[in-house]
């Protein structure tokens, strides 16, 4: 199948922002250059200007003047979505009901009036990439959604377009489900060498899916990076808070350490002292006896999730601090126990 | 099911059986009877293709009803797809203007087509105004044309508003992000998520123009639909027997109708009128 391997065409938004009828702004002004072949997710909570912008890349939107849309060197910000030579992949599967299994996956074809034995060659591939072969001429009623996500995965792809666009594609799924497709989507990602933008509210999926995260929050970009870059370098409040769990405590800091709910801390930053926030997230820290540990708090709860166990904290400033640990150690509630922050893994914002 | 749940079950069919057979099998049956009284015997039936008047008469209501339905299908169908996407100022008043209709008996409805193309109408005086010639056309088939729109189009138009809403607009946009040009994407996805809406509303346009009598017996002074027919028969040429023939095979064209698109949609088609 080396004829659906693509260089990928690379997609330039230049200053798209999109207002919507009533002067509501979803989009502001967005610049973000997506190389060829590179799959880049949109990530945010909803109403994030996600969606808007993976509809303007599609062609369902058009920005507002003055925005312009690149794949490669061509400008297809006037173009309408059916002249862009995407492929698409929605969240609530939109496959025909009133066609199979293999003539939804032949109907961008047929549409590009391709010659039939070409077309039975490529549906036949597309049913064999993505195993769904025995469904040939089911009808899309008879479908799990798992096996729905499959064909219209093969419907974008057949048509070799220049950009893969999913929105939200495993939104509808069960959590099972999900995570076995979204090994199956990255593989074939990899595998086609198309450039992909790919829209979730689903941490998980960023992470595991993106070359590049962009982070999104009422229509603005928070930050844009590698998935190590987001998770262990946050930008901001916003980025630290929606990926993963993170905790936060407020320090003084004097010298070489910062005082904490009452301990000291080491403190390698070379910064002014004063009060500082520190973040740091539950699997960097390791539980210690009391004398030694950094911290010491009360546990309210722990969960016990198999290869490791949850505990919630309290008796340290304001908020609950979450650890993991994988000791195999029951903890009960009410409990002492004290813990160490990786120094190295501390997160310090500006504030 | 034991015997007591067998006797609640006739008890509560039962007031709903004592009127079908009161009102509906009762009189249908003497119908059946009285059309086959006659000399001939049950070859009456055969009169209303033997007969020209009846013949003709049958031809022309069915020839009327196929187009006033086609031509609504048509018509209602753009009308319902704008009114369901497009939301402008005005927009529930039009709504309710258009379904209006479907309160009117078909006399006033009648009445109504006179006043716009009868000897007096406003078409006949603005085209006497215009050209000299004065367009009268209420009491010809195409009277009876205009009247049958008139109250067919809101049967239609709120059927298919109902079942655009339903529609997944995802659909649409997946077939354009395929390439899909518009007319296709109205061959290949609008019009099969309408399919059983306008099957219904075909049905039930079909089966009111066949059986309308009101708007024809307020226009239908030279034109003979079946249901004038039948009044013709029944009270000025008392032949009973050949006004109960007509009767029951109007009903049973009209029932097939409606039993096809029943089938065929797989939906309540009742339910749609």
């Amino acid at each position: 199948m080396s004829d659906l391997k693509d260089q990928g065409t690379a997609i330039n938004l230049l200053s798209c922002a999109k207002t919507f009828a009533g002067g509501v702004q979803a989009l502001e002004p967005l610049d973000l250059e997506i190389a060829g072949g590179e799959t880049v997710v949109l990530l945010g909570p909803s109403g994030c200007g996600k969606t808007t912008t993976l509809r303007i890349i599609a062609g369902l939107e058009e920005p507002d003047p003055g925005g312009r849309v690149m794949f490669g060197d061509d400008d297809v910000t006037r173009l309408p979505i059916e002249k862009r030579k995407i492929g698409m992949v929605f969240q609530s599967y939109a496959l025909f009901p009133n066609m199979t299994v293999r003539e939804n996956i032949a109907y961008g074809l047929m549409v590009r009036r391709m010659p039939k034995p070409d077309i039975d060659r490529r549906v036949g591939e597309m049913l064999e990439m993505m195993h769904i072969g025995d469904l040939e001429f089911r009808r899309i009623d008879q479908l799990s959604g798992g096996q729905c996500q499959r064909v219209a995965l093969a419907r974008a792809i057949a048509v070799q377009p220049r950009v893969l666009l999913l929105d939200e594609p495993l939104t509808a799924l069960d959590a099972i489900l999900r995570t076995r497709l979204r090994v199956e989507i990255d593989q074939l990602l990899r595998r086609l060498g198309i450039t992909a933008v790919y829209v979730t509210h689903d941490q998980g999926e960023a992470m595991s899916l993106g070359d590049r995260i962009v982070v999104m929050s009422r229509g603005r970009v928070e930050q844009i990076g590698t998935p190590r870059d987001i998770y262990y370098k946050p930008n901001n409040d916003f980025v630290a808070e929606f990926i993963g769990t993170i905790n936060r405590l407020r320090g003084i800091a004097r010298g070489d350490h910062v005082e904490v709910a009452g301990a000291s801390l080491p403190w390698s930053a070379n910064r002014s002292g004063g009060e500082v926030e520190i973040l740091f997230r539950p699997e960097n820290v390791t539980i210690s006896n009391l004398k030694s540990a950094h911290l010491k708090g009360n546990v309210v709860t722990s969960f016990f999730q198999g290869d490791r166990t949850k505990l919630i904290l309290d008796g340290l400033g304001e908020r609950q601090v979450i650890i993991e640990t994988t000791d195999r150690v029951e903890f009960i509630a009410g409990q002492e126990i004290g813990f160490r922050i990786d120094p190295d893994s501390m997160i310090i914002l500006n504030t | 099911m034991d015997r007591h749940e067998y006797r609640n079950l006739v008890i509560l069919v039962l007031p709903t059986g004592i009127f079908c057979v009161a009102f509906f099998l009762l009189p249908m049956a003497r119908l059946v009877l009285i059309g086959a009284s006659g000399e001939r015997g049950i070859a009456a039936y055969l009169d209303i293709v033997t007969t020209p008047r009846h013949f003709e008469s049958l031809i022309a209501t069915l020839v009327l009803s196929i187009t006033v339905t086609a031509t609504a299908l048509v018509v209602a169908t753009i009308s319902g797809l704008f009114l369901e996407r497009n939301r402008f100022k005005g927009r529930g008043v039009l709504i309710s203007m258009l379904t209006f209709p479907l309160a009117f008996p078909g006399v006033v409805i009648g009445f109504m087509v006179i006043m716009l193309a009868g000897r007096q109408g406003l078409i006949g005086i603005v085209s006497k105004a215009l050209t000299g010639d004065k367009i009268v056309f209420a009491y010809s088939m195409a009277g009876l044309f205009v009247g049958y729109m008139y109250f067919s189009i809101p049967r239609v138009i709120l059927t298919i508003m109902a079942a655009a809403e339903k529609m997944n607009p995802a659909l649409e946009e997946a077939a354009r992000s395929l390439g899909a040009p518009q007319w296709r994407i109205i061959l290949d996805v609008i019009l099969p998520a309408l399919k059983p809406g306008l099957i219904a509303s075909g049905a039930i346009c079909f089966a009111t123009s066949m059986g309308a009598f009101g708007t024809a017996f307020t226009l239908a002074t030279n034109i003979d639909v079946l249901p004038m027919t039948i009044y013709t028969e029944f009270t000025l040429n008392a032949n009973i027997a050949g006004a109960a023939t007509l009767s029951i095979v109007l009903g049973l064209i009209t029932w097939a109708a409606l039993y096809i698109a029943r089938n065929l949609s797989g939906s309540n088609v009742a339910a749609a009128g």
